[in-house]
């Protein structure tokens, strides 16, 4: 039994095994001299286990229902290992030029990236906390990891308390679940649901619940954390935070209102469409009067999971599987965006104006053409990948009886895309200034390169998307099953 | 071979079009000339060799349309409507390629004249061989594009421009009811095909069709609305503003454009769908009532017209007019008969009055010609030809004596439709034609007397005044025989006796249709009225412009009111402009500063410029970096999310 268990959880306790044999190796071996090899050697383990967890087959469950892996769990893991490996690798380069490149960093990253394994699996109130709460932990450690930035320490803290203040409004509804549902099995509390309907305790925990992951994922009212420590952060730290746990944390959403909810999914439906009109109009509107490029990004990053939150709000399968495509397409954009943010420098110092942009378009057309791109599907402008994600949570909304919500999620992105044309318009047609110096190391001119490749080429009909629409709908099927 | 007749012109103005930076300026407009004639040629042999007998045989191109049972082919049909139809187009066409090569000779864009001519000879060809709707209404717009690239043809004067706008918009309206027509028939009749719908004509009569406010009879409406597209391009009464504005464009288009082809499109609708129309007696009337009116207004107006061209182009409305009042009363043969003759006896004026015109330096005014007979007697001879056709001067009776109409062109088919009218019952129009054909003959005379005798009334012009150019007088001569001989050569083809075979069943005639028997049945003295009308008409003429030359001058002070009622020409263009131009600009301008510019600009930019900026500086001061502010924020939106549900959730029932 244990066996059978231990076999489900494979890549979760290989993972948990590497991270520990790094901490020891690293604090009784070479400390931070091995911090450089250990970054790539992570990176390289995350795309592994990536690798071996696309391949597992998959529909099992491990201790008793708390943990599943799934097709479901299995798509979102892949997506988070990856963006993880990639992450890793931009940041390397990164945090060594600052001379912040230590050896915890690849292990808090490792163990966050566990924490979000763990949460996309959970199948049980218990595993979803332990879950979470390792991911955050990690996260607040690394959003504080450069101590000499008074900003980098109090975005750390900021985050601490807030993430504190969030899972306790999440474990406050998950004891309300468990009081009125008498299991924290999702399995139970689905069959308690079924039996008893939705009593007005469990509407109330759903709710805290809902506000917790609401705060992990940057939805509005739950948002005001994110512009501060995106922008406190060290920018690799950044480029984490807006990619792997955005997927974590949604397809959590995912997995416990349908799996514990499912059945009441007219109640959650309203909460989930109100985070999503809120993210939506307050990212896209906020974002309009910023001048950091990191803060910037974060209140683009609330946008789109307002959109991707409108996947969630139809409530149907369809709506599950236009949120994974969504995340996918989103953390790739990022990936690409990050990539080059990461490399924006001048005279050895990060900057991060968005008037630092002027007529890049001159002194590095190429970039400036990839940046472009990438702004372009942000915005969501055909036929760039990034309309067709929104295309399809439109399309979800609309089919399930949501078209006000379809069309406040058009007009909020026609709002959107007033500031990513205006990098575009500040990189082709503004008046050089001091222009950024330094060169782009090899990995990110790939990772922009590649990203602005796949948004610009995603649509062509010979390559269907790379094949992620199919899989996120077999993904999305799991969920369902 | 038809085929070949009507896809040359194509050829000939895709390579005047397109390749004349290729093939220099002057093969540019010789090779379509040259391609145009070869069509000439070709269509008079099919003239003569076709044999109505063997009914209409269609060819097929290719398939043009297929959508549900919606289908039609891009196909040439060819029956006796259409033959004549292709020697009066490609003989007309030709003659005038051949005139603008002198016409236009000092004009810069030449090549763009003949893409644009050769363009036109197509879409028409296109029109008259169709064997569907759909494919005549492509030709029926190509030729109002075509009317409009050369109304406009200069189009660095702003008159022309707004000349070839009003052509355009004008037809749009008669084009909505054609538009509508097609619509109506492919919804009653399932196909658009002539055959389908002839052989539907009988049930059609017998059906109604609900539009608008009331059942209707459905071979009524969907004749009537066929009819407005007509009167759209054929110029009649209510729709006939645009055509002297026309004028603006070259001669040569005038003459082939705004005289013997496209706007005689309308009569050939009407003639082609005669199955239709001998099951809608309703709209027959409508047809005759609207045509005679049409010659009898277009007449008065042509009376005091100055501008040459404007008296030919009022006086072109009012022959339209007398084809349709034929058609109207079911004598059908003799509106294609008419505008047989009148194709050539008026393409011979326009061209006449171009000469004229080129010979006086591009005067167009009449009271500025005078005396110009001793300077250009080629040209003078042959406008006399034309206007002894036009206002039917011939030898009355000679048909009852020797079996065969003696007279120009005019007199045999403009003499057979004022007595179809009285043979087909309808006094109103009969009358009206009657007194149309005085005034014709008077406004025609009025034209030569004015232009060639007296005195020259402009010394200076009349000096340098100078005869036009071979290439500008072989057309006149040939269509000079035309106007003479016309009339004699096809009676017998076209409203004699023959005139059964001839057509075959490309008219369809309603049994009790008898008018072609009829109209030699009528009284003498109506045989004799439009004769005697001509020779009022050319006395009064005489007498105001020869013998008294003071006296138009003291008649329109005398009768001013009148006078300037004709002059501005029943003061339809000031009735038009104050019920529909200026309400329309009136309303485009409301929608545009109030509409557009205030509400939807305003909007956007009070949403863009105020709104959103204000609401993102309202999100940055609220994001102020402490932490009890965001805790508050967090604590906010869980209670209003717990309201909200527990207003709406539990209230909805909560199961």
């Amino acid at each position: 039994m244990l066996s059978a268990d231990l076999y489900v959880v494979l890549p979760e306790a290989l993972l948990a095994l590497f991270a520990m044999a790094a901490l020891m190796a690293c604090a009784f071996g070479g400390q931070d001299r091995w911090a450089s090899g250990l970054t790539w050697l992570t990176a390289a383990f995350f795309a592994l286990l990536g690798l071996i967890v696309s391949f597992r087959d998959g529909g099992q469950e491990a201790f008793g229902g708390a943990f599943v892996s799934d097709g479901f769990a299995r798509f979102a893991k892949a997506l988070i290992l990856f963006s993880a490996a990639a992450v890793l690798a931009l940041s390397e380069n990164y945090l060594r030029r600052r001379r912040i490149l230590k050896f915890e960093y690849p292990v808090l990253i490792a163990m966050a990236t566990l924490g979000m394994m763990v949460m996309v699996s959970a199948g049980d109130l218990m595993s979803l906390y332990m879950g979470l709460e390792l991911q955050s932990l990690s996260l607040y450690v690394v959003a504080a990891f450069r101590r000499d930035s008074v900003k980098s320490t109090e975005a750390g803290l900021k985050y601490f308390v807030l993430g504190a203040l969030g899972s306790g409004l999440l474990l406050y509804g998950a004891s309300l679940i468990y009081g009125y549902a008498g299991a924290t099995r999702f399995a139970g509390i689905a069959e308690a649901v079924h039996e008893g309907g939705l009593s007005l305790g469990l509407l109330f925990g759903v709710a805290f619940l809902c506000a917790g992951l609401a705060f992990k994922i940057s939805a509005v009212p739950f948002h005001m954390w994110t512009p501060d420590v995106y922008e406190g952060s060290p920018t690799a730290v950044t480029a984490f935070f807006a990619t792997a746990p955005k997927v974590a944390a949604g397809a959590l959403f995912a997995r416990v209102l349908f799996d514990a909810f499912g059945e009441v999914s007219a109640e959650w439906r309203q909460i989930l469409a109100f985070l999503a009109v809120a993210s939506m109009f307050l990212g896209s509107i906020a974002a309009i009067v910023q001048t950091n490029i990191k803060r910037l990004m974060a209140y683009s990053s609330i946008a789109h999971m307002g959109f991707a939150l409108m996947g969630l709000a139809a409530g149907t399968q369809q709506g599950v599987e236009a949120l994974l495509v969504y995340l996918s397409i989103y953390v790739a954009m990022n990936v690409g965006a990050f990539a080059f943010i990461m490399c924006m420098e001048r005279d050895g110092a990060p900057v991060t104006g968005i008037g630092d942009l002027a007529g890049l378009a001159r002194t590095r057309p190429g970039q400036a053409l990839a940046v472009s791109a990438l702004m372009f599907s942000l915005a969501g402008v055909p036929p760039l990948l990034g309309f067709f994600g929104k295309w399809m949570v439109f399309v979800a909304a609309v089919d399930a009886g949501l078209a006000p919500l379809a069309v406040a999620g058009a007009v909020a992105s026609v709002i959107g895309a007033f500031y990513y044309l205006r990098i575009v318009k500040i990189m082709y047609f503004d008046e050089p200034g001091l222009s950024l110096t330094g060169s782009m190391p090899f990995a990110h001119g790939l990772a922009l390169t590649a990203a602005a490749l796949v948004m610009s080429l995603g649509w062509a009909p010979g390559l269907s998307g790379f094949g992620v629409p199919e899989l996120a709908a077999t993904a999305a099927a799991a969920l369902f099953n | 071979m038809t085929t070949f007749i009507l896809l040359a012109p194509l050829a000939g103005a895709l390579i005047a079009g397109f390749g004349h930076r290729l093939i220099g300026e002057r093969m540019a407009m010789i090779a379509p000339t040259a391609i145009v004639f070869v069509c000439a040629a070709l269509s008079w042999i099919t003239f003569f060799t076709y044999d109505a007998h063997h009914g209409a045989e269609t060819t097929t191109l290719f398939r043009f349309l297929d959508s549900g049972t919606l289908g039609a082919d891009w196909s040439v049909r060819l029956d006796t409507l259409t033959k004549i139809m292709l020697v009066v187009v490609t003989s007309v066409s030709s003659l005038v390629h051949l005139y603008s090569i002198g016409y236009m000779e000092e004009d810069p864009s030449k090549p763009r004249f003949f893409a644009y001519l050769s363009f036109f000879t197509f879409a028409m060809l296109a029109l008259v061989t169709s064997d569907n709707l759909v494919q005549m209404f492509f030709g029926w717009e190509g030729v109002g594009v075509a009317s409009y690239l050369l109304i406009g043809f200069w189009f660095k004067k702003p008159s022309a421009n707004a000349a070839a706008m009003k052509a355009f918009i004008v037809n749009r309206v008669g084009d909505f009811g054609f538009a509508l027509g097609i619509f109506g028939i492919y919804y009653m009749v399932d196909s658009i095909a002539f055959d389908d719908v002839f052989a539907a004509a009988p049930t059609l009569a017998e059906s109604s069709i609900a539009f608008l406010w009331r059942e209707w009879n459905a071979a009524e409406l969907l004749a009537f609305l066929l009819f407005i597209g007509a009167m759209g391009k054929s110029a009649q009464l209510f729709l006939h503003t645009w055509l002297p504005d026309a004028m603006e464009g070259p001669t040569p288009v005038s003459a082939l454009i705004h005289a013997a082809t496209m706007v005689t499109a309308g009569v050939f609708l009407v003639c082609r769908m005669s199955p239709l129309y001998e099951h809608a007696p309703g709209a027959l009337t409508f047809v005759a009532v609207i045509g005679a009116s049409t010659a009898f207004f277009a007449a008065t107006v042509g009376l005091v017209q100055n501008d040459i061209k404007r008296v030919i182009a009022y006086s072109t409305c009012s022959q339209l007019g007398y084809m349709f009042a034929a058609a109207g009363v079911g004598f059908y043969q003799a509106a294609m008969f008419h505008l047989f003759t009148h194709a050539f006896f008026k393409a011979l004026l326009f061209l006449g009055a171009g000469s004229v015109i080129h010979a006086m330096h591009h005067e167009q005014d009449m009271r500025r010609y005078g005396g110009l007979r001793a300077k250009i007697p080629v040209t003078f001879w042959m406008m006399m030809l034309g206007t002894l056709a036009i206002t039917g001067v011939g030898i009355p009776f000679s048909y009852d004596l020797v079996g065969l109409p003696i007279g120009f062109a005019g007199f045999v088919s403009k003499d057979a439709i004022i007595e179809g009218a009285y043979a087909g019952h309808s006094g109103y129009a009969f009358w009206l034609l009657v007194i149309a054909a005085a005034m014709t003959s008077f406004y025609s005379w009025r034209l030569m007397f004015m232009t060639f005798y007296g005195k020259p009334r402009d010394k200076k012009r009349f000096e340098h005044a100078h005869e036009s150019p071979r290439v500008m007088l072989i057309p006149l001569y040939v269509l000079g025989a035309g106007a003479v001989l016309a009339g004699m050569v096809w009676y017998g083809d076209f409203i004699g006796h023959h005139a059964e075979e001839f057509f075959g069943a490309a008219i369809g005639m309603a049994e009790h249709n008898h008018i072609l028997h009829d109209v030699h049945e009528v009284p003498a003295w109506v045989k004799l009225a439009p004769f005697v009308a001509m020779l009022l008409g050319l006395g009064v003429a005489i007498w105001f412009y020869i013998l008294n030359p003071s006296l138009p001058g003291r008649l329109a002070e005398s009768q001013r009111g009148l006078y300037l009622f004709l002059l501005n020409k029943w003061y339809f263009d000031e009735i038009y402009d104050f019920l529909f131009v200026r309400p329309a600009m009136r309303l485009g301008r409301f929608l545009w500063k109030k509409g557009d510019g205030a509400a939807i600009d305003g909007v956007v930019n009070g949403v863009a410029l105020g709104i959103v900026p204000a609401l993102a500086r309202l999100a940055g001061r609220l994001q102020s970096g402490y932490v009890y502010h965001y805790a508050f924020a967090m604590l906010i939106g869980v209670s209003l999310l717990i309201t909200w549900i527990s207003v709406t959730g539990v209230a909805g029932g909560a199961h």
